[in-house]
């Protein structure tokens, strides 16, 4: 519109403060942009970095190695029976949630109809939004309100939260596997179970197994559920899940968090240390992996 | 481990049509048993949910909702004892969750951004994954770096100025000795919602055509116009189905929100007190209830906030299959 008088000096002036403002105003907003991707990394970091400095003047071989000293504000002892505890706990969530997990994607990608499986998509969604500490409600009712609390239900409560994103990942890597690895099979004659269980699946296995601990590492973490249905435990190691509440390192933090003394503020950020480790490493090493998988199943 | 053991023992069974058929009919209804298992499984948990709230919902029904009154007290003479509302359980989860969206999806839409049109490749893809990074860390981490780190910063420093500088709007109260309250667990929340707002908008702008943004460079557009007409606004519908998605997490944590949230019972209009949210309520009060009328209104906390979430999941859902629809293709 402007151009047609631009021989006009005073036009031309306008123009060029025009084109300066748009030019200023890109760049402002390109670099708050940047900025706020640089806050999130710095928050990561001052997250990661105050677990790290606060909690390596708590650890020690005795804290990983010594059950808890008893009560509130005391002085020494370890987390071993938490960490113990944890890894029980989780295992047997991840017994139950992997195997399932993985027909469930089985269904979805070899034998769901079109009919069928948004339904069982939607279901898996829901599951996966559904907040965890009502998942630990759930179970409180279902196994805890008539008997006591016990490590089993938390596994279970976990079972129900890794579900959905084992089944997710599973899915993902079984639709990456080439279709002409399929047709081969098929075209020699292979049953389709055969073909599932002998070429499908092996190909994929080992992106499902990374994904999986993805799905691990968030159960390590996972805190509500494990309040309702395994918080109350004494300080001793044990493995008697079906029978008594399992200690755990969520639990533990969670406690000594919410103590007044300063020595149960330095056990908390202690065990918080041990379980970021556990989380970073198995996220990191997850992710590097999965990202190979990736590429080799859809290279090849 | 049970794959390998099943794909040995079938390579010694005799190939035979039958078992061929056997096998192809045993591992189709073992998959449809697990899928028909995950529908079972959120059927019981709602039932379960539903049972439970059972007693407080014949005692309180619909006026749960709306009353404020939460008073475990079992002495006979005690006004208003064993009385349950969740009034302001409702109101402290709708105002920290909106705390975080108001912090989080601005920040979230700008890294979005950031990582998907702006980042050069190598500087992206170290920042996209710490970003995503974020979002593992355990919430009960979280708590315990918003107790000691984060609160005593928010009241020495944030709420001082908000309050210096806007405190005639009644939300920027005088800030709270202990530093916890509704706007600590806020700024809790944003930080727990930002990697996924952040993630799911970045593969939402991976998906706007290139043509059109080297279409739009063409025609003189700074990179911002560009980034403003063409990413933005092609992707308004699913930016609201990222936020919802945001809101339906930041609705239902629990433990993070507990630890900075201080415990409160009333409505304050300073978002600088303490306050209570369904899931925190939960969490404080589920283990050593004095009633069953009690345990009661726990599951009916629990219960509201499935509903909250079944909302908020369905229309998140909604938006993005339409929008998929839109733009012809699957995320």
């Amino acid at each position: 519109m402007s151009t047609a008088t631009g021989s006009s000096t005073t036009l031309l002036g306008a123009e060029d403060r025009n084109l300066r403002r748009r030019r200023l105003t890109d760049r402002l907003m390109r670099l708050s942009a940047t900025a706020a991707a640089g806050l999130a990394v710095a928050v990561l970091a001052i997250v990661v970095g105050s677990v790290l400095i606060k909690g390596a003047s708590a650890l020690s071989i005795p804290f990983l190695t010594q059950n808890p000293a008893v009560g509130l504000g005391a002085v020494g002892g370890g987390i071993a029976n938490a960490i113990v505890g944890s890894a029980l706990i989780v295992a047997v969530g991840t017994a139950m949630a992997l195997p399932l997990g993985i027909l469930i994607a089985l269904y979805l990608t070899e034998f769901a109809t079109p009919r069928t499986a948004p339904p069982i998509r939607l279901v898996l969604d829901l599951l996966n939004g559904t907040p965890t500490i009502v998942i630990g409600v759930f179970i409180f009712g279902l196994l805890v309100v008539s008997h006591s609390q016990t490590g089993f239900a938390a596994s279970i409560a976990l079972a129900i939260i890794m579900l959905p994103l084992m089944a997710r990942t599973t899915q993902e890597m079984l639709l990456l596997v080439p279709g002409d690895l399929r047709n081969a099979a098929h075209a020699l004659g292979v049953r389709r179970w055969r073909m599932i269980l002998g070429i499908v699946l092996p190909s994929a296995l080992g992106g499902i197994l990374t994904g999986a601990i993805l799905a691990i590492a968030r159960a390590f973490g996972e805190t509500a559920p494990l309040l309702l249905c395994d918080s109350v435990f004494g300080n001793t190691t044990t493995l008697n899940i079906f029978g008594t509440a399992i200690p755990n390192i969520p639990i533990d933090i969670y406690r000594y968090s919410e103590s007044g003394f300063p020595s149960d503020h330095a056990r908390a950020w202690g065990a918080a240390l041990v379980l970021i480790a556990l989380i970073l490493v198995g996220n990191l090493s997850a992710r590097a992996m999965l990202a190979r998988q990736r590429r080799k199943l859809a290279g090849r | 481990m049970s794959i390998q053991g099943t794909a040995s023992s079938t390579s010694l069974s005799p190939t035979g049509r039958a078992g061929g058929r056997f096998g192809d009919r045993l591992l189709t209804v073992l998959t449809s048993g697990a899928a028909l298992a995950t529908i079972a499984v959120l059927v019981l948990l709602v039932e379960q949910v539903v049972n439970g709230s059972s007693l407080s919902i014949s005692a309180f029904g619909l006026g749960f909702l709306w009353h404020s009154t939460w008073n475990p007290t079992l002495s006979a003479g005690a006004v208003n004892a064993n009385v349950y509302g969740a009034a302001v359980l409702i109101y402290g989860t709708v105002v920290t969750s909106v705390i975080a969206l108001v912090i989080a999806v601005p920040l979230g839409v700008a890294i979005a951004v950031y990582l998907a049109v702006l980042a050069h490749g190598r500087v992206g893809a170290v920042i996209g994954p710490l970003v995503e990074l974020l979002a593992a860390v355990p919430s009960v981490i979280l708590g315990l770096w918003g107790i000691i780190v984060l609160a005593p910063f928010l009241r020495t420093t944030i709420e001082p100025a908000l309050h210096a500088a806007l405190g005639w709007i009644p939300i920027f109260g005088a800030p709270n000795p202990t530093g916890l309250g509704v706007f600590t667990a806020g700024v809790v929340l944003a930080i727990m919602v930002l990697p996924i707002i952040a993630a799911v908008c970045r593969d939402l702008f991976l998906t706007v055509p290139q043509d059109l943004k080297d279409g739009a460079l063409a025609l003189g557009m700074t990179r911002w116009e560009m980034i403003r007409g063409v990413v933005l606004d092609s992707s308004r519908a699913g930016i609201g189905a990222a936020t919802i998605l945001g809101l339906s997490r930041a609705l239902g944590e629990a433990i993070a929100v507990t630890q900075v949230i201080g415990t409160g019972s009333t409505i304050t209009a300073s978002l600088f007190q303490n306050g209570d949210t369904l899931a925190s309520r939960i969490a404080e009060q589920f283990i050593g209830t004095v009633s069953r009328l009690q345990t009661a209104s726990l599951f009916y906390c629990a219960l509201v906030l499935l509903v909250m979430e079944l909302i908020a999941n369905l229309a998140a859902q909604l938006i993005t299959r339409r929008f998929q629809k839109r733009r012809g293709l699957a995320l």
